[in-house]
């Protein structure tokens, strides 16, 4: 399950405490995104999109990790 | 994309199978809890990339598959009813119910509308003020935040014509049921990356203590897979267990906060039946007193109803990774995507239409 | 794996007793009915071949017949409207024989309070189109239902053709070693329509690809390439119509998923929506098998017009030798290979 999707925030409209809309781009395609759980997340952030709301802000510096990681493994073999 | 696409590289991905290579002695038998992640093997085909020594079972991690049978015969029997707009998630309309599905509802004539978001329910709803809406809340803890915010948005813009039918499950009950099954034969686990962006990973230490098997959250990309995979079998041949983090470009310990606040006002934990399970204590989420007249079993008169399993199907078994699908004797033969017989083959998430829809050779 | 078990199901085609919304979805639920219900039904050589357009012996001539017709909701979508592909889906399957169009029927059946101007509108569409693909519609039918008994208007083109080559294009022309290609990038027709459909919107649209094939396809006839197969694709997409081609043809095919190209806008919809692009709706896009010596040229000569420029060569026909038939693989850009099979049906955005 979960089924969710990175996109990168490309407009935030504040609306209500309870609807934080913003536009996310997914690959040249553009959805309308509840931001609410995301308050941290701003224009030009990459978020996690689940049915219509952002779970999750991605961390770009975590997300290079996963390459560090590998050169680690690689190097001590 | 970006995200995604340095996650399905090729030379990263074959670089990653290697070092497990290296480092295997095995034999060891992980689990996938996460649908999304048993998609991804299957259509990824990492499974190939895997060492022979390790075994991958797929868990019960699909939502649409656990969903009891008599929560299916009650969104049926919703949908059935005039002047009603029942809205759900694509992947519930082929599930076969005790007699029937809810695309046979729409076949005849009933309003069962497919959504892509729990809100889109919620904007019906305001459209049409003279009909219930009702929608079929469906998921782990990742789509409890957005199913909860349509309730509450509900109360708030006093929707009155909007209710929820929930089936909602939670995933750390369900690794427990699996591990204290005397039949387990899982050593560690691929926590489901998505559920833990909400939920957090904290919830998986008492699991880890008491059972002694790795807990590795892993994300959805083959990328992430393999280091997950990686990473769990680095901890299964240094004979330890702990709970890690693969996914750390989406998920912190504590999870997401407003999220989880707003799920702990809208809902309660509650025990709940596991479609091929049974029931596991405080597995489920159930709308809290505060929210209950937004419940659709309750406005519809339907909380006392049960339903009994077929005993063709054995998507429990598969489920909790006792038997492959195609050990089961319906296999690609009575039961396929076309005319499933549970919900693993239905549900494009589900070990069985996974397997037969990628693996059939 | 050696789990042994047949590819065809033995049940027969409905658990369902009534016509459901996935037996028109383009996949396997709809080729079951079409086999199991018209083919075997109405019985004949010609119907047997399973193939777009019917070709038939006419004097000295051959002849092609095909018709198609169209139910697409919402009416007019961006890219185009019911109207264009109704005219552009009939002349594109007459196109799949090899045929160069001729003549159009068009049959209307309206809803009660459909407006007058879109009509007006869907007629416009079809004269250009029309002009566009060199046919003439030359006759037709009006019906008008109650309201609430149609989707506002269907249409139903019939089109004839007339065979100027030598060649048998078709399934049972296809070879082991045969080429497969594809006209141009995949997934844009379905995604048009899903999102614009309530409650899937999105901010940006996505254009159909509605387009009118024959020139092309005439093209490559004229050039000399041995065409031995070609389908265009609509519904239950690129792995539908592969699919179909490998069970009818009795061969295996090996695709190779990194030749085939996908939008980033189409990619996106499909992410977000659960969606597999190799099974999304297509109506401006084909697949050609062609012989393995031309190749190179098919693909030269498709990329030299301008609905064609995106071609690209996907894959090769293998023989089957002791393996089942039927079956189509494709390799994936991580190298491993995983089979591709029809949807089963109604293509759902999915959360799981």
């Amino acid at each position: 399950m979960c089924l969710a999707v990175p996109g990168k925030i490309i407009d935030i409209r504040e609306e209500s405490p309870l609807a934080r809309m913003g536009q996310v781009q997914f690959g040249g395609i553009i959805k309308d995104v509840n931001l609410v759980f995301v308050p941290e997340a701003n224009v030009g952030d990459y978020v996690l999109v689940h049915v219509g709301f952002a779970i999750s802000r991605i961390d770009e510096n975590e997300a290079e990790r996963v390459f560090a990681y590998l050169k680690e493994i690689d190097e001590v073999s | 994309m970006k995200f995604l696409d340095e996650y399905r590289e090729s030379g990263t991905v074959q670089r990653y199978a290697s070092a497990i290579r290296r480092i295997v002695t095995g034999p060891w038998t992980i689990m996938e809890v996460c649908g999304g992640q048993t998609h991804a093997i299957v259509r990824f085909g990492i499974d190939e990339l895997l060492p022979a020594e390790i075994t991958l079972a797929h868990g019960p991690g699909c939502p649409v598959c656990v969903t009891p049978l008599e929560l299916i015969d009650k969104a049926i029997e919703i949908a059935s009813r005039p002047n009603v707009i029942f809205c759900s998630f694509g992947d519930m309309l082929r599930v076969p119910g005790s007699h029937t599905d809810l695309f046979s509802v729409k076949a005849d004539g009933r309003d069962v509308r497919i959504v892509y978001s729990p809100m889109d329910a919620l904007a019906i709803a305001a459209s049409n003020p003279k009909q219930q809406v009702v929608f079929f809340a469906v998921g782990f803890e990742t789509t409890a935040p957005a199913n909860a915010m349509a309730v509450y948005q509900a109360r708030e813009k006093q929707i009155e014509n909007f209710s929820i039918l929930v089936s909602h499950v939670l995933v750390p009950p369900a690794i427990e049921a699996i591990l204290s099954s005397p039949a387990n034969r899982v050593q560690g686990f691929l926590a489901a990356g998505h559920v833990c962006t909400i939920m957090g990973y904290d919830e998986y230490e008492p699991i880890v203590q008491r059972y002694r098997v790795p807990i590795v959250v892993t994300g959805f990309e083959p990328l992430d897979i393999l280091q997950g995979v990686y990473l769990c079998v680095r901890q299964l041949e240094g004979r330890r267990a702990a709970v890690e983090n693969q996914y750390v470009r989406a998920v912190r310990r504590k999870g997401n906060e407003p999220a989880r606040q707003l799920i702990e006002r809208v809902f309660r934990v509650t025990p709940r039946k596991w479609r091929g399970i049974g029931e596991i204590p405080h597995s489920g989420l159930s709308l809290s007193p505060e929210f209950a007249e937004f419940d659709a079993e309750r406005r519809f008169g339907l909380t006392a109803y049960t339903a009994e399993e077929s005993s063709d199907c054995m998507s429990g078994l598969v489920l909790q990774g006792l038997k492959k699908p195609q050990e089961c004797p319906a296999f690609g033969t009575r039961c396929t995507p076309e005319h499933p017989l549970g919900a693993t083959m239905v549900s494009s998430e589900g070990a069985c239409a996974a397997y037969y829809r990628y693996r059939r050779s | 794996m050696s789990q042994d078990f047949t590819l065809q199901c033995p049940v027969p085609v409905s658990q369902y007793s009534k016509v459901v919304l996935a037996h028109g979805g383009g996949g396997r639920l709809m080729n079951d009915l079409i086999a199991k219900f018209f083919v075997a039904g109405f019985d004949n050589a010609v119907l047997n071949t399973r193939h777009d357009a019917a070709v038939l012996p006419l004097g000295e001539s051959r002849l092609a017949f095909t018709t198609d017709s169209y139910v697409v909701r919402p009416a007019f979508f961006p890219g185009g409207d019911i109207g264009r592909l109704a005219v552009n889906g009939t002349t594109n399957d007459l196109a799949m024989v090899g045929a160069r169009p001729l003549f159009l029927s068009a049959g209307f059946i309206l809803e009660e309070g459909f407006p007058l101007e879109s009509l007006w509108n869907v007629v416009q569409s079809m004269r250009q189109s029309a002009r566009a693909a060199g046919v003439e519609i030359v006759t037709g039918d009006t019906k008008v239902v109650d309201r609430g008994k149609g989707d506002g208007i269907y249409v139903n083109t019939a089109g004839v053709g007339i065979v100027e080559h030598e060649l048998a294009i078709g399934p049972q022309s296809v070879e082991p070693g045969d080429a497969v290609l594809v006209s141009g990038d995949v997934g844009r027709h379905g995604i048009a329509i899903m999102t614009v459909r309530e409650g899937l919107e999105f901010e940006t649209r996505v254009e159909s690809d509605c387009a009118a094939l024959s020139p092309l396809v005439l093209e490559l006839l004229n050039s000399g390439i041995e065409v031995h197969c070609l389908r265009d694709l609509t519904r239950g997409g690129l792995a539908a119509a592969l699919v179909e081609i490998a069970e009818t043809a009795r061969v295996r095919i090996l695709a190779d998923e990194r030749e085939i190209r996908v939008r980033e806008d189409v990619r996106g919809a499909c992410e977000v929506l659960g969606l597999d692009p190799l099974h999304v709706a297509n109506e401006g896009r084909f697949v050609a098998f062609v012989a393995a010596h031309d190749a190179g040229r098919a693909l030269a000569v498709m990329r030299s017009y301008p609905l064609g420029s995106g071609a690209t060569i996907i894959g090769l026909v293998e023989g089957s030798g002791k393996l089942e038939p039927g079956l189509v693989r494709l390799r994936t850009q991580l190298g491993t290979t995983r089979i591709l099979d029809m949807p089963s049906g109604e293509q759902l955005p999915r959360i799981c």
